[in-house]
């Protein structure tokens, strides 16, 4: 690997004494195919020698086999990646590269540029602090410089490179430059008043195959008085603003080896501290001042942003994971709802009401999405009305968590405005969001502490609420055992009620069909209602197909513990479809009714549920007694 | 403002943190060359003043040198570890090695299948590893948490996105994860690092008079009396060290007179071979590696 510094050779020392100076940026290239991006990146790695001699006659080698410059090096090569990609001979992953000049290393996320590939960009742009958009000197501003630039301004990211490649076929016209510099500041200005940042734009004009304004400014260019490439990225801000922010640590490890020691560890998000600092722990809201910042090297006088410690604080207050430690002074916000940006990542549309789960640093709380407000047409930035996001869409949603979270607006502070969000099921991850605020409703609605509570209600009732949920195919008899149980109840003075599905749509839920996201909504409000009653102190039987399990997950997830019983009406297809009590099997079948659960949309059956009922074996009578009995052996229902 | 180092060992560390919160049986991966111990040397940092709260774990395919044995266990001493040494004991019954059955056999079963029983026999969830991005083409696109199936394999058409430094750790039933807190350090980071931090090393990476033979083009060391001389063959001193260092019988020397530290980064520096040359696993073919990674090797 030759560092050309002379120094390696005369006085290692010194070399090792001033790489230990040198300061870290990482950026994103963004480009579309062809462009030149990889023959860029390829050559900066070439150019600051991080090349070693194998890998160059390796490079020799590929070049003449397979590259697209005939006998010369083909720098593009460098940077090709698995296997496969190779075959194809795209980029479609985040590849990271690394080099590094006297001054500075750097981390290159190289990122494919197809629309298809915007969560990759988007991955690739969270962790960057300066962006190169590459365009094509024949081309200018296209569409995918269009969209390149959305992302990167969405993900935060204010410092940016255009690189007007291929200088060299455009006759290193000085007129050809001016004219796309000024057409991108022109459409750049706009960026700032979506829900990005505004751009601090440096425009260089290089030729990446030729070498031109890459580490010395080109003689085939005179006329550019700008700094090269590479002298730029050196000196180019790398979070510095983030040590003056109001300083935030998001708690990751709560550190106890023995009783007397009790330190909260973390990374500096933002700002710094020192010992004697006033903090206050959020959301909870409690404060203190900071005792010791303790590192293994010893106890330090201050921390900045960027700094993995563990604080010692002056009282025992009570702190776990996912608290954010924040300066007392100008402490984060505290909400459960807020306005977000939301990039979506999964193959699986993103669905309103449909609960996932919200991870923010080391905080994982469970969300629900209220409704996009809309899409942002990536390419037009246009606002397009939107049900739901499909994979590589971005939209501007509302989000509620099930409980408070400490957050800066992303605009202010990339760590602590930022989120991922997660399949239950699948585990996925399935979104990226940031915050733009909370709404203000969090702030004001809470939930009055009555004086007759639930327990009471119950209690004059004699019962315990609880909420049997019968889930099945259509005729699978989930009415029939469920109308059975709710007589037998009632026989012994119980208070019930029975939401039945097909009523249910004819009133509260007339105005929703049978797509799946009217389903979830459909679930969802269902869920709303027997969770109202079973706080009424009924005992409710929820008589849905409801054929996804997520919302009976989430339906779960909204009563109290033990309350909810899940009862699989486990009738297959073929015997429901038999039995057609209504008819509505012949009609799907010929395509009279669409989205038909079983037919033309899925049924998910349950994994485990408290009680699974077969039908085909037993009479509904004699199913209804054993759920009786069930519920009675569990306590579900006492005698 | 932060240097490149401190902002790759806060990041190290974080990583580290977020394994231990959210893994249910981590483990980290230990085999004892220069990488390990600056993961080992972060990890003592990340915990202070607690210890890890995970054991290490060695592969051992009982073809280590056994100055990398001896540091093994002076090392855990010292630092009051726990350490797991797993051997595959049906390779050691069918006597499998890499002089009687060659190199790919011998880290199939040894290596890669060794640790796939190491890892379901402890039941570990989480594995730390020392790998970095700069190694080697296939890893510039790996996570820093690296999903594996069931069945350990990498699937690299379907990585999760992994944002900013938020983490999703959570795992379906069977798989396990591959963590690599170095991903972001180059092979010069980790030497300058180990310069810094006096992080101690194996003394096989320090030039010493060391019994080798020529075999191949390649200089190996006789580390023990299992390695059988052909008849050409002559046993010499020379002074040599190791740029990376495995399973003796595959690990090749190089002629040096480095023997400081500072002396082996400026041989490195003005060297001009990659550091994967000396591992005869890698000769094969340009994806090997990703391949390997594809069935279950680390
Ligand atoms: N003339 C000229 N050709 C270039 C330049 N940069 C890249 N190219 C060529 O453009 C083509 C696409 O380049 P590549 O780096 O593979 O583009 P990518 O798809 O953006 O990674 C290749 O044939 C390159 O040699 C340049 O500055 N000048």
């Amino acid at each position: 690997m030759a560092h050309q510094s002379d120094l390696i050779a005369s006085d290692i020392l010194a070399y090792l004494k001033s790489h230990e100076e040198k300061s870290l940026l990482r950026f994103i290239t963004c480009g579309s195919v062809d462009d030149g991006k990889s023959t860029l990146i390829g050559r900066m790695l070439y150019e600051s020698k991080m090349i070693f001699e194998d890998q160059l006659s390796a490079l020799e080698t590929d070049s003449k086999k397979s590259g697209t410059q005939g006998q010369n090096i083909d720098f593009a090569l460098l940077v090709d990646g698995l296997a496969s990609e190779r075959e194809q001979g795209i980029t479609i992953d985040v590849a990271y590269r690394f080099f590094s000049t006297d001054k500075r290393k750097f981390i290159v996320a190289d990122t494919p540029g197809h629309e298809q590939y915007t969560r990759n960009m988007a991955t690739g742009a969270s962790t960057a602090d300066l962006a190169i958009i590459l365009v094509d000197a024949r081309k200018g501003v296209i569409t995918q410089t269009r969209r390149h630039s959305l992302i990167v301004s969405l993900l935060g990211i204010r410092n940016v490179v255009l690189a007007i490649n291929k200088m060299d076929l455009v006759r290193y016209s000085q007129k050809k430059f001016n004219t796309i510099e000024a057409d991108y500041r022109e459409f750049a200005e706009g960026l700032g008043e979506g829900h990005g940042v505004k751009f601090d734009i440096t425009a260089i004009p290089v030729s990446a195959l030729k070498g031109d304004n890459i580490v010395t400014s080109s003689q085939n260019m005179t006329w550019f008085e700008g700094p090269s490439l590479l002298e730029f990225l050196e000196e180019a801000p790398a979070g510095e603003n983030l040590e003056k922010a109001a300083f935030r640590m998001p708690v990751q490890w709560v550190n106890r080896p023995n009783a007397d020691f009790r330190g909260f560890s973390g990374q500096v998000a933002s700002g710094r501290i020192k010992e004697g600092d006033s903090i206050r722990v959020q959301p909870s809201g409690s404060k203190t001042k900071v005792n010791r910042v303790v590192t293994l090297d010893g106890e330090l006088k201050k921390a900045v942003a960027g700094q993995s410690v563990t604080l010692v604080l002056d009282d025992e207050i009570d702190i776990s994971r996912g608290d954010v430690i924040s300066e007392a002074k100008r402490p984060a916000e505290v909400a459960d709802q807020f306005e977000t940006t939301l990039i979506w990542m999964a193959e699986s549309p993103m669905l309103p009401g449909r609960p996932y789960l919200l991870k923010t640093g080391p905080k994982t709380v469970r969300a629900t999405i209220t409704a996009p407000k809309y899409q942002i047409n990536v390419n037009s930035f246009e606002h397009v009305a939107a049900t739901k996001l499909e994979l590589n869409e971005i939209g501007v949603c509302n989000i509620a968590t099930d409980q408070q979270i400490a957050f800066d607006p992303y605009t202010d502070n990339r760590e602590t405005g930022a989120f991922i969000l997660i399949d239950r099921l699948t585990n996925a991850t399935v979104g990226a969001g940031t915050i733009h605020f909370a709404l203000r409703r969090s702030a004001n609605i809470h939930w009055q502490a009555l004086d007759v509570n639930r327990n009471l209600r119950a209690n004059l009732k004699l019962q315990k609420p609880a909420v049997l949920w019968f889930t099945g195919l259509s005729g699978s008899g989930k009415s029939t055992i469920a109308n059975i149980l709710e007589k037998k109840l009632a026989a012994m003075g119980r208070h019930t009620y029975l939401l039945d599905g097909d009523n249910v749509r004819h009133g509260l839920n007339k105005d929703l069909g049978f797509t799946d996201a009217d389903r979830v909504e459909n679930i969802r409000r269902v869920a709303e209602v027997a969770k109202l009653m079973s706080d009424a102190g009924l005992i409710t039987l929820v008589s849905f197909i409801s054929p996804f399990r997520s919302e009976r997950r989430m339906a779960r997830s909204m009563m109290e513990e033990g309350e909810f019983v899940e009862i699989h009406v486990d009738t297959p297809l073929e015997v429901a479809e038999s039995r057609d009590v209504k008819g509505l099997y012949a009609k799907a079948r010929a395509g009279d009714i669409k989205n038909f659960t079983g037919i033309d949309s899925p049924y998910e059956p349950p994994n485990n549920p408290e009680f699974a009922i077969n039908t085909v074996e037993l009479t509904a009578e004699q199913a209804a007694d054993n759920l009786f009995n069930y519920l009675l052996e569990r306590g579900i229902i006492d005698t | 403002m932060l240097t490149h180092l401190q902002k790759l060992e806060a990041e190290s560390i974080h990583i580290m943190r977020e394994v231990a919160a959210e893994a249910e049986n981590p483990v980290m991966l230990y085999s004892i060359g220069k990488d390990s111990a600056v993961m080992l040397h972060i990890a003592m940092k990340a915990f202070f003043p607690a210890t890890p709260p995970f054991p290490l774990l060695h592969v051992d395919t009982t073809w280590k040198f056994r100055e990398m044995i001896e540091f093994r266990d002076a090392t855990v001493s010292t630092l009051g570890l726990e350490l797991i040494v797993h051997i595959n004991q049906e390779g050691v019954e069918q006597g499998i090695g890499p002089f009687s059955h060659g190199s790919a056999v011998h880290t199939d079963v040894m290596k890669t299948t060794a640790l796939k029983q190491a890892l379901e026999k402890h039941g570990f969830d989480v594995a730390f590893g020392g790998a970095r991005r700069d190694e080697e083409k296939s890893r510039a696109k790996e996570r820093i948490f690296s999903f594996r199936s069931e069945d350990h394999r990498w699937d690299p058409k379907n990585q999760r996105p992994e944002l900013w430094k938020i983490y999703n750790t959570r795992m379906s039933h069977g798989e396990s994860i591959r963590v690599f807190p170095l991903s972001n350090w180059t092979e010069l980071d980790i030497w300058q690092y180990i310069w810094l931090e006096k992080i101690p090393i194996v003394p096989l990476y320090f030039a010493d008079e060391r019994p080798v033979v020529e075999r191949d083009g390649t200089l190996i060391m006789v580390d023990d009396d299992r390695m059988p001389i052909r008849p050409e063959e002559k046993v010499e001193y020379r002074k040599v060290r190791f740029r990376t260092l495995g399973c003796y019988p595959l690990t090749g020397a190089v002629e040096s007179s480095a023997d400081t530290l500072t002396a082996i980064i400026q041989e490195m520096l003005l060297t001009k071979t990659s550091e994967r040359q000396g591992r005869v696993i890698d000769h094969d073919q340009a994806a090997s590696m990703e391949k390997k990674k594809q069935e279950g090797y680390f």
